[in-house]
């Protein structure tokens, strides 16, 4: 007999309830996805709007008004001054004050004219003669993105007058996500990078916590092999990743309409695998480190490539290919692409077999590493 | 009828770095017997009893705990053997009872054994009006009383206790004598490191260890027989300054003053000792009185430490 159930019950059973009088850390389980669901629910958004910024305006005229007006009316930007120069508007970016400026000639009726005559409609003639000018802190790359989006504003509105459009080249139909809200595509990265951080912490603080309080010295004198103490730290806190993961799917479909297309079996499958996979990293992690502090440093090495690099914040495509690499070694990578393909794409588990063998043999390899360098040994 | 010794160890030497813990140590421990380490903080007693325990590889040398080398018994010995640490090393979120049985379980105890045992050892221990509360909230008795119990569950054949009345007051610590004798009546063999002289006088024997080297050992009396000095007390006026006066002579191996009187241990090598004393003080009457340990270790350990 190698591993006594008997044993591993009973340190599950003591960590429950040493888990349970450990008010904090209980709270924690509930609040740290909750509170940051709704931070992160509202506050991450990809598409830049209300940019501020200011004109300078030498027309001067209703047709200048209804052109600013126009431009306002979608949202992008958000006049806030008028300039008399491009040198003070200039100024006022460097300050900070405004993010971008719009420069708009004296001939500008001249201009927007022409295009409405179809005589000249001579498309090079056009592209040298713009109706105006921004000048755009390009420093942030979102914004700097929403104001280009302006180049081809249409100018019906200005001069009450059809005129001719650009025609199209490529039609584009947008799937799953039809009304470009980036909230949905983040609460199922969210599950990812809050899974990551409890998972990986509460295991190795759980391990780590016995030898700094003097608990392991008397464990390592009793008959309990490591793989049964490894096992029984574990448990509850797969329970706890489960009650995680339910609350941010509950409060992401409540709050922010994140549809659920694929079936919840697959879903929790997916994240079963990811849990184990957090955990046992949390296992490696607790036989290198001495204290609860090495611990979360550690956790936090791990935690902050699984933000940024997992496709949780920027497209995994859009990353050089070394970072590509070391993206595909982090467990949140593959639950990410899983969950976002089961959650808004409907897919199948199976179809997503690639991702799901992958943290399987994470965790095995996990589990191997933990159970050679955990020793029963002290110094 | 002879028994193998339940602990013998030979040249056991444990280094850190340059550092060395324990040197060249040999044990041999009779069954059912109460065994000391007798020295001051740092000596060395814990990292040797950690290598007792199998806690700690040795960097040579060997030790056999009931016949049986360490190495390769690991699993089976820790059946046989208890281990009460220094710094209380239970559950401090955990109550008395739920402590008691967590560590039942972990010793295999069957349900049915483990009840009847934790009753019993709650009784003897006086644990049952704590058994719900949290261990963290017991006095230093309490929580000492309770790792005994811990350590005794499985009724290991060999009980190590790693300064085990640190932090006691001394009426509770006369009652945990108590149960040790109990333990060793009943055919335990108790291993206790410490750093009382009173304590170490209670042990059937024990080693007095300096720096990581057994100075001496033996039984108290033994030791109090062959130890490498002669005793004698003075009383009188200005101790302080007869004090400076007689350790500076080489034969005078130390003076302590105890109240009134200064307690000295002159070198057997000095072949008059009074004649010796009366020569460095005309004034003072010394006379020669029975050793007690605490002599029998400063003797040993030239004196250096002391309590």
């Amino acid at each position: 007999m190698w591993a006594s159930s008997a044993r591993i019950y009973a340190v599950a059973l003591k960590e429950i309830k040493q888990l349970s009088r450990d008010r904090v850390t209980f709270a924690m389980i509930v609040m740290i996805p909750l509170v940051q669901l709704i931070l992160f629910g509202y506050a991450i958004n990809t598409d830049a709007r209300h940019i501020p910024a200011g004109v300078v305006d030498y027309t001067q005229n209703q047709t200048s008004r209804a052109l600013i007006l126009a431009i306002e009316a979608t949202q992008a930007v958000n006049f806030q001054h008028h300039y008399y120069s491009p040198q003070e508007a200039t100024d006022a970016i460097i300050r900070g004050d405004i993010k971008a400026v719009l420069i708009l000639p004296h001939d500008l009726e001249r201009r927007i004219a022409l295009r409405s005559n179809r005589l000249t409609q001579d498309s090079a003639r056009l592209l040298n003669e713009p109706i105006g000018q921004w000048l755009v802190d390009g420093s942030d790359t979102l914004i700097a993105a929403t104001v280009r989006s302006l180049r081809t504003m249409p100018l019906n509105d200005v001069t009450q007058s059809a005129l001719p459009q650009t025609p199209v080249t490529f039609e584009v139909v947008q799937w799953f996500n039809p009304e470009q809200r980036s909230v949905v595509n983040i609460v199922p990265g969210l599950l990812a990078i809050i899974l990551t951080m409890t998972m990986i912490l509460f295991t190795s603080a759980a391990i780590v916590r016995e030898r700094e309080q003097g608990n392991m010295e008397f464990l390592i004198n009793t008959p309990i092999r490591p793989f049964e103490l490894m096992l029984g730290k574990i448990t509850p806190y797969v329970f706890a990743g489960l009650i995680q993961v339910s609350i941010i799917l509950l409060v992401g479909h409540l709050l922010f309409s994140v549809p659920i297309r694929g079936g919840l079996l697959s879903l929790f499958g997916a994240a079963l695998l990811f849990i184990f996979a957090s955990l046992t990293l949390g296992l490696v992690i607790s036989t290198i480190a001495k204290t609860q502090l090495q611990a979360m440093q550690l956790t936090v090495f791990i935690l902050l490539p699984s933000i940024l690099l997992s496709g949780f914040m920027f497209p995994y495509q859009a990353m050089p290919e070394p970072a590509q690499w070391i993206a595909e070694g982090l467990p949140a990578t593959h639950f990410i692409r899983m969950v976002r393909a089961i959650v808004l794409r409907e897919a199948d588990f199976l179809v997503l077999q690639q991702d799901a063998l992958w943290l399987v043999a994470f965790t095995l390899l996990g589990i191997l590493l933990a159970s050679v360098r955990f020793k029963k040994k002290l110094s | 009828m002879s028994q193998a010794p339940v602990i013998e160890s030979r040249g056991l030497t444990k280094r850190f770095g340059d550092n060395t813990a324990i040197h060249e140590l040999d044990l041999s421990i009779e069954q059912g017997s109460i065994y000391g380490f007798l020295g001051p903080n740092g000596c060395g007693k814990s990292t040797a009893i950690r290598m007792l325990t199998g806690l700690l590889e040795p960097s040579s040398g060997d030790v056999k705990l009931f016949g049986h080398p360490i190495r390769h018994h690991e699993e089976s010995l820790k059946q046989r053997i208890g281990y009460m640490t220094q710094k209380f090393s239970l559950y401090d979120n955990l109550s008395v009872l739920e402590n008691l049985e967590f560590v039942a379980t972990i010793y295999g105890l069957k349900r049915k054994l483990r009840k009847a045992r934790i009753q019993e050892l709650i009784a003897l221990y006086e644990l049952s009006a704590l058994s719900k509360q949290l261990a963290g909230s017991l006095s230093g008795g309490q929580k000492q009383r309770l790792a005994l119990a811990c350590a005794t569950l499985h009724q290991p054949e060999l009980l190590f206790l790693d300064e085990p009345t640190s932090a006691v007051d001394p009426e509770n610590r006369r009652d945990f004598w108590e149960h040790l004798f109990d333990l060793s009546d009943q055919g335990t063999t108790i291993l206790v490191s410490t750093h009382y002289m009173d304590e170490a006088e209670r042990c059937h024997a024990l080693a007095i260890l300096e720096n990581g080297n057994k100075r001496a050992d033996g039984s108290p009396q033994q030791l109090m027989e062959k130890m490498p000095a002669i005793v004698f007390e003075t009383e009188g006026l200005h101790l302080r300054q007869l004090k400076q006066q007689l350790i500076a002579h080489q034969d005078i191996l130390s003076a302590a003053q105890i109240g009134s009187r200064l307690r000295i241990l002159v070198s057997k090598h000095q072949a008059q000792p009074l004649t010796l004393l009366n020569s460095l003080s005309a004034t003072h009457h010394f006379s020669q009185v029975r050793p007690s340990l605490e002599d029998v270790f400063v003797a040993n350990t030239g004196g250096r430490h002391v309590g």
